[in-house]
This record gives C-alpha cells, sequence and structure tokens, in this order.
C-alpha cells in the first residue's frame, strides 16, 4: 500500500464568519506519486484549496495530513519548504534577475553556489529557455508566458517532493504548452512526486491526471481517474463539462 | 552680502558645519530607531497603528513646545535638540517606511510565503528592496524637515544657522539674515539632491 501524502478531513473554508463555504466539507486522499489535476469553474475554490495545504491559508474547520501528520501542528515554514508552488499570479520578484529569482529557495536553504548555478541552469533548460540569453534578464523584460516557465522553474529548484501548480501554463501557446506537458510528466516520473495541477483546459487535465478532481461551489464534485469519470459523470455539473468538450471538438470535426 | 562673506567667513562656514553636524548625528540616530522600530511594527497590525497614532500625537506639538518640555530633563544645548528632532522624524520615517512596506504586490508576498520565507527574510529579501521609492522618500521627507527644525535649535543653544538668524534678527543685521536663509535653504536642497542620487543609483540596479 502507499503512503498517503495528502489527506483531507472535512476541511472547510469560510473568508468571513457569516460567508458562504469557500471549500465545503470536503475530505480527500491522494496517494504519494499521484498526478492530480483539478478543473473547476471561476471562484469554485480551487485556489482556495491548494493554498490550505502550504497553510497560506488555515482552514475553517478540519484538518489536512501531510505524510500522516497534521500540518496544523508544524511550522509553517517547514511545511512550505518542503512544497513546490506556482502561483496563479506568477508572482516573479522584479529586483531579482531570472537567475536569482529561480535560486530563492536554494539560497534559503544555503545550497553553496557552484551547486546553485549548475541547478539554475538546468531548470532554464527544461523549462525550454537557454540560460545564457535569460540568466541575467529581469522579469519585465520577459514575455507573460516566459515568466510562467520561469515560475515553473522556481517552484522546481529544490525538486520538492509534492508540488502545488496554480493554473501555471495559462498564459503559454499551445505549442510550448505541449512540450511542458511532457517535461512535467516526465518530471513527476511515476512513483514518489505528488502533483496537484490547477488548469481550466479540460484535455490538459485528462492527459495529465492520473485522477482528476472536478469542483463546484467549494465541493468536490467528482474525484476519480479520467476513464472512470468519462463512463460514469457523478452529477449534472460534470456532465456538463463534459458535453461542452465533447462539443468543442464535434466543433473540429466540422471544420475538417 | 558677498563683502560680509569674504570679510567674517567663520562666520558662516561654523554655523554650517554645526548644522551639518547635527543633521547628520540626528539622521542617523533617526534612522537605527526608525529601523528597529520598523521591524517592531512589522510584526502586527495593532502595534504599528498605535506607533504611528502615537507619534503623530507627539508631531503635532509645536518644536518650540517639546525643546521647552524637554529642556528640564536633559538641559539646554545639542542633546534636547539630537532627542526632539529624532523624535519628530519617527513620524515621518515610519509612516513612509510602513506604508511602503505594506504596499508591495501581494503575489509577491504570497510568492515569497510559499516557498517558505521567514517573516524577516520576507521583509529584508522581498519588501525592502521592493519599496526603496517610500525608504528613500521618507529619508528625504526628514532630512529637509531636520534642517528647518534645526534651525528653531538655536534658541535653545544648539548653535546651527538658526544662531545666525536669530543673531541677524536681534541685531537687525540684514546680512546674518540673508545668509542664515540662503545656507539653511542651500543646505535642505543640496541634502535631498543627494539623496534623490542614491535612489536612482540603487534604483539602476534593478529595472522595474
Ligand atoms: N482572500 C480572500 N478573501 C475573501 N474572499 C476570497 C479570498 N480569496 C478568494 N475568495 C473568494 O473565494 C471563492 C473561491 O476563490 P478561489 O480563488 O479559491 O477560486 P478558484 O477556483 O481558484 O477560481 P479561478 O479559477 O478563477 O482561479 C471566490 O468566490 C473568491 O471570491
Ligand atoms: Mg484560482
Amino acid at each position: 500500500m502507499s503512503l498517503k501524502a495528502i489527506e483531507f478531513n472535512q476541511v472547510c473554508k469560510q473568508y468571513s464568519q457569516s460567508g458562504d463555504f469557500v471549500v465545503d466539507h470536503v475530505n480527500l486522499s491522494i496517494n504519494e506519486g499521484e498526478f492530480i489535476t483539478i478543473l473547476g469553474s471561476s471562484g469554485s475554490g480551487k485556489t482556495t484549496l491548494l493554498k490550505m495545504i502550504n497553510r497560506l491559508y488555515e482552514p475553517s474547520e478540519g484538518t489536512i495530513n501531510l505524510f500522516g501528520e497534521d500540518i496544523a501542528t508544524i511550522d509553517p515554514v517547514k511545511v512550505r519548504r518542503k512544497i513546490g508552488y506556482v502561483i496563479q499570479q506568477v508572482g516573479l520578484f522584479p529586483h531579482m534577475t531570472i537567475a536569482q529569482n529561480i535560486a530563492t529557495v536554494p539560497k534559503l536553504l544555503k545550497w553553496p553556489q557552484p551547486k546553485i548555478k549548475e541547478r539554475v541552469d538546468e531548470l532554464l533548460n527544461l523549462v525550454g529557455l537557454d540560460p545564457k540569453e535569460f540568466k541575467n534578464r529581469y522579469p519585465s523584460q520577459l514575455s507573460g508566458g516566459q515568466q510562467q516557465r520561469i515560475g515553473l522553474a522556481r517552484a522546481l529548484a529544490i525538486d520538492p517532493k509534492i508540488m502545488l501548480l496554480d493554473e501555471p501554463f495559462g498564459a503559454i501557446d499551445a505549442i510550448t504548452r505541449l512540450h511542458l506537458q511532457d517535461e512535467l510528466m516526465r518530471l513527476h516520473g511515476g512513483l514518489k512526486k505528488t502533483f496537484l495541477f490547477v488548469t481550466h483546459d479540460i484535455n490538459e487535465a485528462f492527459k495529465l491526471g492520473t485522477r482528476v478532481m472536478i469542483m463546484n461551489n467549494g465541493k468536490v464534485s467528482q474525484f476519480d481517474t479520467p476513464q472512470s469519470i468519462v463512463k460514469n459523470p457523478a452529477d449534472s455539473f460534470v456532465s456538463s463539462l463534459m458535453r461542452s468538450s465533447r462539443e468543442q471538438e464535434r466543433f473540429w470535426e466540422g471544420l475538417d | 552680502m558677498i563683502e560680509y562673506a569674504l570679510k567674517h567667513p567663520d562666520k558662516l562656514w561654523k554655523p554650517l558645519l554645526q548644522h551639518l553636524e547635527l543633521l547628520l548625528v540626528v539622521m542617523i540616530v533617526s534612522l537605527i530607531l526608525a529601523a528597529l522600530l520598523t521591524i517592531t511594527a512589522m510584526t502586527s497590525k495593532p502595534i504599528s497603528n498605535t506607533m504611528l497614532h502615537l507619534f503623530s500625537i507627539i508631531y503635532s506639538i509645536p518644536s518650540l513646545a517639546l525643546f521647552a518640555l524637554l529642556i528640564p530633563i536633559t538641559g539646554l544645548g545639542k542633546i534636547t535638540a539630537i532627542v526632539v528632532l529624532v523624535i519628530y522624524n519617527q513620524y515621518l520615517l515610519l509612516r513612509n517606511f510602513i506604508a511602503g512596506l505594506n504596499d508591495v504586490d501581494p503575489s509577491m508576498i504570497e510568492a515569497a510565503t510559499g516557498m517558505g520565507m521567514s517573516r524577516m527574510q520576507l521583509l529584508f529579501q522581498v519588501r525592502v528592496p521592493l519599496s526603496t521609492k517610500a525608504l528613500f522618500s521618507g529619508l528625504r521627507l526628514a532630512s529637509v524637515s531636520t534642517i528647518g527644525m534645526a534651525t528653531i535649535a538655536a534658541l535653545i543653544n544648539a548653535g546651527g544657522l538658526g544662531s545666525l538668524l536669530f543673531d541677524g534678527l536681534r541685531t537687525m543685521n540684514v546680512n546674518k539674515i540673508l545668509w542664515g536663509s540662503l545656507l539653511s535653504a542651500s543646505l535642505a536642497i543640496v541634502t535631498n539632491g543627494i539623496l534623490i542620487q542614491m535612489e536612482k543609483r540603487i534604483q539602476n540596479h534593478n529595472p522595474s
């Protein structure tokens, strides 16, 4: 039996005492080594769910365990250093070069300089940007898609066991996106790493995910393998999501 | 006026040097204190609000009154002047420092926190470098205000360009009055200019 990497027990989040549940009594259990993709309408609570895992937000109710340990009992800084996080708004530091941005966490962990340099080059190659050309630029000198790739490289820097990726490819063109999807699958490498990947692209979610989580209004509508979801959509929201994707396919076939 | 300066150069540069010395001491002490207070203020919202409120009240006391209040404790002279000017500066510095540090783009804060930076790492590696503008505007405001207010400190025997001005007023010596105003105004303009240049140099290191 594989280890439970992430568990949610009756987790709720309200931003104010009287407010609605943004995350509503969620129970989840994610094994080590899974690649979870998360789909859902805008405002359904995907980002909130991710941020509770690295304690940027605290749940209003319920508990979250990482590898069997309740994260509320661990120093948040310790929790975060073990988790790679790509934020939805990219959030590169404008006063640091690309190399410095990528080196942020290795520097916090006091890696030796040569090791940091080597790692920066390696990561830039990985996300398809030439180290010589990009290392010494500042974020403002990059396109939106290039910035997103640096955001990904920065989160991967110390090769964390858990990665939270909040729409990391939103601004990336279709071709580079396919390349990055393949790189990400390769990095995930099957056994030891656990990825949570939020996307609005159904194809991407079903291609990458070992399991797909579909969120609607703070609740998890369905959380299953792509095959099972296609075969047995759990509710009308999931069905309509599937239908919208099929309609797109038909549109393409119509153009053929 | 030029003649006066040529005849009694020491009557001009001595107060100018005194003024400069007062400015330097006051700014150094003010900055150290403000840095410590800002670091404390950044740990919690209520603490920062209380501090700002307190210093804003003190700041609203007329300087002459504050000088007078302190004379029984620290006596006449430089020490009292330094204490008063440092206290006034705290409001100008803290207000700008705290506002600037809190005004950093939230997504930057989130990224840094999410990567596991501690509060202090976040402050020094992200907040401070991203708010140089506000930090320097506080510094400039405090310097210029110190130069102006230090002239009043001549009344409690702290010396400086104020003594030139008050002497001039007492003896109706127009030369002294003119030189006193001219020198203090120039000092303020030059100091401001130097700080602007320093800020530009720092900004050039990171185009953003
Ligand atoms: N800091 C906050 N304070 C108050 N309300 C918030 C906050 N962050 C998010 N919300 C609200 O919580 C709900 C869920 O937001 P969340 O960002 O988790 O959605 P999402 O699924 O990530 O959406 P998107 O796909 O647009 O990124 C939204 O209604 C949002 O307005
Ligand atoms: Mg979101």
